[in-house]
């Protein structure tokens, strides 16, 4: 059967929807007599308290009730430690989660330690000024060395300093190495904090029925399953007790997968408590201290090579910020580990970190997690080889890119899914070459450069290659069903943040039965349709669950030719799939309806033979071995405004190959909102906090988002390398965009600026940044 | 304090319905288009105007409720994202609706009310504009998910057809022909 809906740039299910207004998100509920929460955050980014009074706050209008730590009573405790330690031999690792509420101490700005209930969100905010809590502030540990320094103040008095983990990776000899290398060159490079910056803040309501002994919570969550089950867990309920619907959700990113957000736990309990209905909307500004954070990080790092240009070995030394508490173990500084040998053969390798508890928000995965730092290393390492061995940047990379000969490549360390990180599929060198070509970075180089800077423009060109380990296991599901009406209904666990689910899951179901993919009605992330799965990550949706939506499509395939061929008489081999309806090939004329044979399926009288099914439908699960790596080159032209150094991306070029494409329009979407939000990253975010853990500019006046006029078209072209672990062949795609941008602009603005002989090793940048580089450098 | 002694009373117009309300003087428009009048197509996104996701159409123009009172807009007519499309399918959208949806213009959605808001009297104003005019004017609009290249596809492709240079229909981005609705 040729392809019909799988592979092409299908408009989205879900648009008219989220075009009128009619999408529902957690903050339009409104639920009879639902109560409104509010929390008195710290002020503070470490100090001791000594006393909570709230009972003015009882006493005025519209409030309900108030709960601080001690109220919580037996129901306080931390939260679960999300992600073990990886079975890496001589990993040292404490696990110290997050409280629902900060008790005898707080460890980071924004902590909640009494939460108001009211009538509405405006009183219950009232309430917290008149809540008396008596604090002693304690110096804080901010610098990720100063805070595992001797002496540094403590953050969780139990251990006997700020160290939370020490994991070491090593692979070959890489001090051997580094003797027989013709050159070793090392530097100390710097990732800083950035937020997520969802537009839709957090939210929960949560409903608890009495007379069913049902809890209903809506959740901006990105994992509505584990909430179920971790919920039911906390408050004594049975699983099948607590239904958890991700509803439309404005943006992931990351963050909306921890758990538990204090608010996430306090907040059922007390829907529970108080029998109503409760809700608790994030504002920004809660946002930028409640809401996990990335990117914090200190590597020291060398490379061996020989004259070539060969990479002989790595050695990376680093250090990782965890933020107060590290509910989400070591995942982000893992992927540092291993994203870093990116798309290269590297023989000799020693990867060393320390992950540190600092007073700062707590770090979870933000969209890359920890692989842009990795990958920044790399390619910078790679850069200041080529400088000075006199070799071509693009032509270092060539040099040490995997062949395809070379797949499936075990790079023998552990991965984030505790699998050793291996290569399925990839065909590196082609997207070099395309990226080059279209970037005519050549004809850049050798003409256009020269001649540009002839006339004192300050321009520079940049390439830079990464992996990404996508799709990673356990597992998801999926269940299809032929409905009477002709059309289908699909439910899967993952929650959905904008990615395409109800058009990419449609696609595969649509494909396989001959449907429009509007017919295809796709339910996600409501545990109330499907609870059986754990989340959207990793860039795992459409590898996982679709492949999940794969399987159950093809059951119900099967079930649909079995109980047609019976009905028309004739072999399943004579029959096909087209228009809604199943039919003998070449005979338009017996086409038998798919929601006719719904109906048959489903008698009222007679009996079902025995060892058949009900319906036409069908759920399978499917869970790979381990994740497939996409690949990517970045490329981009930038000119510098030597006055005011501000950057004009020129041109920005994206090669990318995540496998079989599903849909090609979201899957750009996906890229540019990536690039997006690397660009961001790069040039624009910084969380700046002061010595005393105070985030100095928490607001969106002060942290910069890039705007329409500060992103530019980008030109993307991709290659379909299949992975070999799902029956579909596709890679992940989501976080993709924003992995190698930090990297990018380090490498194209130190060209820019070549003549002034700056050293670019730190990320994030701004004008004002530049400038005290170029300083520095012109001091020199 | 007597809460009560503040409430005001207010009449409005929106989408062409008439409403009377009682509201506290402090009450943020915003937050009366979505949780008095149930009209939550309106996204509240920073609450310091900023993000632009609240964007509504005050007597045609574009304001932010998150920064207005709704005791400001007493006696007056707004526009929100449930008053764009002329009926319930997805036939009666908008011509700037059915733009984001044939170019991809939206990802999440969160920030998309806002940014039709914004550019539907630019559009009406400015109907042939150029895609740095058109950057410009959606500047004020935060998008975290789509990196603006298909709302700035959609914004044209919505200008064209509203200026009347490509008939009624809208052409999608080149691949983007192979819509199902």
């Amino acid at each position: 059967m040729s392809t019909r809906y799988f592979g092409k740039s299908v408009r989205r299910n879900e648009d008219p929807r989220l075009l009128t207004g009619r999408a529902l998100f957690v903050d339009d509920l409104q639920l009879p007599g639902m109560l409104h929460l509010a929390f008195l955050r710290s002020d503070f980014a470490h100090a001791r308290i000594h006393s909570i009074d709230y009972s003015e706050a009882l006493g005025l209008p519209g409030v309900v009730a108030a709960f601080d730590a001690a109220a919580l009573g037996e129901y306080w405790k931390p939260g679960p430690l999300l992600v073990p330690p990886p079975p890496v031999e001589g990993a040292v690792f404490s696990a110290r989660t997050q409280v629902p509420l900060a008790r005898g101490k707080v460890r980071h700005q924004g902590e909640p330690i009494v939460v108001v209930v009211a009538e509405s969100r405006y009183l219950a905010e009232d309430a917290l000024d008149s809540i008396i809590v008596e604090m002693e502030s304690l110096p804080a540990a901010v610098d990720l060395e100063e805070a595992l320094a001797p002496g540094a103040p403590l953050i969780h008095e139990d251990l006997d300093s700020n160290l939370a983990a020490h994991v070491t990776q090593r692979k070959g000899d890489f001090d051997s190495a580094a003797k027989n290398a013709d050159l070793v060159v090392g530097r100390r490079f710097l990732y800083d904090r950035g937020a997520s910056a969802a537009i839709e803040n957090r939210g929960i309501v949560a409903h608890w029925d009495e007379r069913a002994q049902h809890l209903t919570v809506w959740d901006t969550t990105q994992a509505p399953i584990p909430i179920r089950n971790g919920l039911a867990g906390l408050l004594g309920l049975s699983e099948s007790q607590v239904r958890v619907i991700a509803p439309f959700i404005g943006g992931g990113f990351g963050p909306k997968i921890m758990m538990f957000y204090p608010e996430e736990v306090v907040a059922p309990w007390i829907a529970m408590r108080l029998k109503r209905p409760v809700k608790w909307i994030e504002d920004r500004q809660e946002n930028f201290f409640a809401t996990t954070q990335e990117r914090g990080q200190v590597h020291d790092s060398e490379l061996a090579v020989t004259r070539e240009g060969q990479i002989l070995g790595v050695k990376d030394v680093f250090l990782h910020d965890n933020g107060a508490y590290n509910p989400y173990g070591l995942t982000v500084p893992i992927n540092s580990q291993c994203t870093l040998l990116g798309p290269y053969r590297v023989p000799h390798y020693h990867s060393e970190f320390r992950a540190v508890f600092t007073n700062k928000t707590i770090v979870t995965p933000v969209r890359g997690a920890g692989r842009q730092h990795g990958v920044f290393v790399m390619e910078r390492l790679l850069d200041l080889a080529a400088r000075e061995l006199g070799l071509d940047r693009a032509e270092i990379r060539r040099r040490n890119l995997l062949r395809p000969d070379e797949f499936p490549h075990n790079h023998q360390i552990i991965f984030q899914d505790f699998a050793p990180l291996t290569y399925d599929s990839g065909n590196y060198e082609p997207c070099l070459d395309k990226a080059l070509e279209m970037i005519d970075y050549h004809r850049f180089v050798s003409q256009e450069q020269p001649q540009l800077r002839s006339q004192g423009k300050c321009v520079g060109v940049g390439v830079v290659c990464y992996v990404e380990g996508t799709g990673i296991g356990p597992y998801e599901g999926a269940r299809v069903t032929v409905e009477p009406d002709g059309g289908v209904s699909l439910a899967t666990g993952v929650g959905t943040q904008g990615q395409g689910h109800f058009t990419v899951f449609a696609q595969i179901v649509a494909e396989a039965l001959g449907v429009e993919v509007h017919k295809v009605r796709v339910v996600t992330g409501d545990t109330g349709a499907f609870h059986w799965g754990t989340g959207t990550f990793a860039s795992r949706g459409a590898v996982v669950a679709g492949s999940a939506c794969h399987a159950a499509v093809l059951e119900v395939r099967r079930k649909i030719l079995r109980l047609a061929s019976g009905i028309l008489e004739v072999s399943e081999e004579d029959l096909e799939l087209a228009d809604g309806a199943v039919r003998v090939k070449g005979v338009p004329g017996s086409a038998l309806g798919l929601g006719e044979l719904a109906l048959k399926a489903n008698p009222l009288r007679g009996a079902v033979a025995p060892g058949t099914e009900p319906g036409l439908e069908a759920t399978a699960y499917f869970g790979p071995s381990s994740g497939s790596t996409a690949n990517g080159v970045h490329a981009m032209i930038v000119e510098v405004d030597a006055e005011t150094l501000m950057v004009k991306i020129q041109r920005y070029v994206v090669v990318h190959d995540c496998g079989r494409v599903i849909n090609p329009l979201i899957l750009e979407g996906q890229i540019e909102g990536g690039v997006a939000h690397g660009i961001g990253n790069a040039f624009y975010e910084q969380l700046i906090y002061d010595g005393e853990g105070q985030l100095l500019n928490g607001s969106f006046m002060d942290y910069l988002l890039p705007t329409s006029t500060d992103v530019p078209r980008i030109e993307s072209g991709h290659l379909e390398t299949p992975s070999p672990l799902n029956p579909l062949g596709v890679k992940g795609a989501g976080e993709a965009g924003a992995i190698p941008v930090g990297a990018l602009f380090a490498q194209a603005l130190e060209d820019a600026l070549s003549p002034e002989g700056v050293e670019i090793l730190e990320i994030p940048l701004s004008p004002n940044r530049l400038f005290e580089l170029l300083e520095e450098a012109r001091s020199r | 304090m007597d809460l009560e002694a503040k409430r005001h009373r207010i009449s409005i117009t929106v989408n062409g319905i008439g409403f009377d309300a009682e509201v506290e003087a402090r009450l943020l428009l915003s937050d009366f288009l979505r949780h008095q009048l149930g009209l939550t197509g309106t996204h509240v996104g920073c609450e310091h105007g900023v993000c632009g996701a609240c964007t509504v159409l005050l007597e045609g123009q574009a304001v932010r409720s998150c920064l207005l009172f709704a005791v400001q807009v007493d006696g007056l007519r707004l526009t929100t994202v449930e008053g764009l499309a002329s009926g319930e399918g997805s036939e009666s959208l908008h011509p700037l609706q059915k733009a984001f949806w044939d170019c991809h213009g939206l990802q999440c959605g969160f920030c998309t009310p806002g940014i039709l808001l914004t550019l539907l009297p630019y559009l009406e104003e400015n109907p042939t504009p150029s895609e740095g005019q058109l950057r410009e004017v959606l500047s004020g609009n935060l998008c975290r998910c789509t990196g603006y290249q298909k709302v700035v596809d959609a914004a044209l492709a919505a200008s064209r057809t509203l200026s009347g240079a490509e008939g009624s229909e809208l052409e999608g981005p080149s691949g983007g022909s192979e819509t199902v609705a």
